[in-house]
């Protein structure tokens, strides 16, 4: 049981970070219709400007409490983040804003290997270690069930996070113009709404959200590397698209859906397959030798963690290709 | 004005026909420079580099004709694709000898290219046991081989840690390979495998496995792949409350390991390395020397690249010819002193003196077990 349990605190941290992710995806999408490859780099870049200015931090002020030196490291990242997203969609994405659908998908390709390269060049192509600030000595708060301080952290910040998302998206000004903009960007430019602008913003806060997302999950495993932002890149662009890509409650759904399936299946697919547990009649003599003294004979094991997680994609997209709660939204509001 | 004239002249062709004389060599080093274990890539190209450069140094003659090598360093990304391609550009850039590549997935595959090329292949770190066991005449290495690694860690997990065993490995040629063997070795001294379980070369988050793990309640988790995996995998290992003992292979045996596992490990922590530690090769000047000249330190491999290179121009040497196929059947026999001592292949290909030392954490640092 509470290896369950385990799994489920397992699954959550690293689907919250996932729909973190997904959301800078998915408010791209939503508004341009672009995939923005160049997102999971972005996250990269906040995780090692951040680690860079929290060792400056402890050098020079060295009394300062660990909070306040991973706020000004979060700060520092998040504005440098903020402005590469600027940059980024000035330079590489709107002139490119009514050229074919292609064209901004290679650039995006483009600016991910840019940035991942000029990270290379500036932090060197080792594996830095993260100062964790928020302690990782594990909670027990049921018996054998273990969370740390940082990774309790990690979830009540993302939830925060996408709720003050959907707040904004919805509820204020500036929303409903990232709206209208989705919609249709030249009626809503018609109506006085400056498109660029709003979707100046909308790189802004992505790029804010995946600098926050950087420096969470390198505070929780305490490492970063220019070559980090990929693989979270790759599984909140999944999740972004299993939970309806465009939709920012799909977005956080399809995140925390996808590290549950992933923690849930690489836990469970390897038992659920051992042929140690069929009776013993049903085996043949080697593979009660392999049984033996505790041993197994797993045929599908944690091997297939990621083509499990594929798997539920796919089925979820026979049945509903528009994810789990549908695309763009705000299509039909 | 005109004698002097044409003693400048002449004296100008006598320089050109001496430096006509010296002739370039290349030689070929292939390993990751970017991608996730660049530094380790790196480490083995300086490796190599030193060596050409000191040979330069002192002055090699082949065919009465001075040589200057020339060390030609590519990036294979860790990747197989990327290293067959890079092994057939630096085939047709006419090197006369290979040096790498560092992974057994890159290496196996492009194995195959320098072996049809006829160009001799020493890889200084790639430690699968298929690479020598393809019949494939050109292909060396200067490096004791899975088998050899692990049954020794199989055979200390089980003997000397606790009898249930979790392997985990990143899937790769090298970390599959190396896990099988350790398997063997576990099962050969009466250990059991409780699981083996599987991540990858990206991953960062182990929770899942490692939960798993703990239901099964092993008391050892062997891990084979690499330190970048290797030390968040033993944070994570803290963080869900597993109290075990941890094993890890050469990939993980380095400085990196202990930085990126910062206050999670302990004397629980053990690492095998094949070959000697580098306070026990035999050139006990490579160290600083290494430092010197590039400002690093010795990650793990670069001795054996080092000596590779020095394989690949003794051979040279003792042949008196940098064609290929005349140097192989000397460089088949060839034995010398390297920087990690005795350096000689059997008929395989293999090392004759491949050892392997089992390290265990202690006071900051991995310390070589007698």
């Amino acid at each position: 049981m509470e290896t369950l349990l385990q799994q489920i605190v397992n699954g959550l941290v690293v689907g919250s970070v996932y729909a973190l992710v997904a959301l800078g995806y998915t408010m791209v999408y939503g508004i341009l219709g672009l995939i923005n490859f160049a997102h999971g780099d972005v996250l990269m870049v906040g995780a090692l400007v951040a680690l860079q200015v929290i060792v400056f931090v402890q050098k020079t002020w060295p009394a300062l409490g660990t909070i306040p030196t991973l706020l000004i490291g979060l700060s520092a990242a998040m504005i440098v983040c903020m402005a590469l997203g600027y940059i980024i969609e000035r330079t590489a994405y709107r002139r490119l804003r009514n050229a074919p659908r292609l064209a901004p998908l290679i650039t995006a390709i483009g600016v991910s290997f840019l940035l991942q390269t000029l990270a290379m060049i500036i932090w060197g192509r080792n594996y830095h270690s993260f100062p964790q600030l928020i302690s990782t000595a594990p909670l027990q708060p049921v018996d054998g069930v273990f969370i740390t301080p940082v990774q309790i952290i990690i979830l009540i910040s993302s939830a925060l996070l996408m709720v003050a998302l959907i707040l904004l998206v919805n509820k204020t000004r500036l929303g409903r113009a990232m709206r209208a903009t989705a919609e249709n960007h030249r009626v809503a430019s018609l109506m006085g709404v400056d498109t660029n602008k709003i979707i100046a913003i909308t790189f802004i806060i992505g790029s804010g959200l995946a600098a926050i997302a950087g420096v969470m999950f390198s505070s929780n495993y305490g490492v970063a590397h220019y070559a980090m932002g990929f693989t979270p890149g790759i599984k909140a662009f999944t999740a972004a698209v299993l939970g309806g890509i465009g939709n920012l409650g799909g977005a956080m759904v399809g995140g925390i859906v996808l590290g549950l399936v992933e923690s849930i299946g690489a836990g469970y697919l390897g038992s659920a397959t051992d042929l140690c547990h069929l009776p013993l009649w049903a085996q043949s003599a080697s593979l009660q030798a392999t049984c033996a003294n505790g041993g197994s004979f797993e045929l599908l094991s944690s091997n297939y963690q990621d083509i499990f997680a594929f798997v539920i994609l796919g089925i979820v997209l026979i049945f509903r290709p528009t994810g789990l709660l549908g695309e763009r939204v705000s299509d039909r509001a | 004005m005109k004698k002097t004239l044409i003693a400048v002249a002449v004296l100008g062709l006598m320089a050109g026909t001496v430096q006509a004389q010296e002739v370039v060599v290349k030689i070929g080093h292939v390993g990751p420079l970017t991608g996730n274990i660049a530094h380790l890539g790196k480490d083995n190209e300086n490796g190599a580099r030193l060596a050409v450069e000191e040979y330069n140094a002192k002055g090699v003659s082949i065919g009465g004709k001075k040589v200057k090598f020339e060390l030609i360093g590519e990036d294979d990304a860790a990747d197989p694709k990327t290293g067959n391609i890079v092994a057939q550009r630096i085939v047709d850039a006419g090197v006369k000898g290979v040096v790498g590549h560092l992974n057994s997935g890159t290496t196996i595959p492009a194995s195959r290219i320098y072996n049809s090329a006829g160009i001799p292949m020493i890889s200084p770190s790639s430690t699968n046991v298929t690479l020598t066991q393809q019949g494939f005449p050109y292909i060396f290495r200067t490096m004791a081989n899975d088998a050899q690694q692990g049954s020794v860690i199989g055979k200390y997990a089980a003997t000397k840690l606790g009898k249930k065993v979790a392997i985990i490995d990143d899937r790769t040629a090298y970390g599959q390979g190396l896990a099988d063997e350790v398997e063997k070795g576990v099962k050969a001294n009466g250990g059991t495998v409780s699981s083996r379980e599987f991540t990858n070369n990206q991953a960062t988050d182990f929770s899942a496995i490692l939960t798993k793990i703990k239901a099964q309640n092993p008391d050892v988790i062997v891990y084979t792949g690499m330190d970048a995996q290797g030390g968040p995998m033993l944070k994570q290992i803290k963080q869900l409350g597993i109290k075990t003992r941890f094993v890890t292979g050469d990939g993980g045996c380095t400085p990196e390991f202990i930085k990126l596992a910062g206050d999670s490990i302990s004397d629980a922590a053990y690492c095998t390395q094949a070959g000697l530690p580098l306070d026990q090769i035999a050139d006990k000047g490579f160290k600083d020397r290494f430092k010197k000249r590039f400002g690093a330190d010795v990650q793990i491999y670069a001795p054996y690249a080092y000596d590779a290179a020095a394989a690949l121009i003794e051979g040279m040497k003792a042949a008196n010819s940098s064609d290929p196929a005349k140097y192989l059947p000397a460089l088949k026999k060839v034995q010398f002193k390297g920087v990690t001592g005795e350096v000689a292949f059997d008929d395989k290909g293999d090392t004759k003196f491949g050892a392997i030392t089992m390290y265990q954490f202690k006071a900051g640092n991995w310390v070589a077990l007698k």
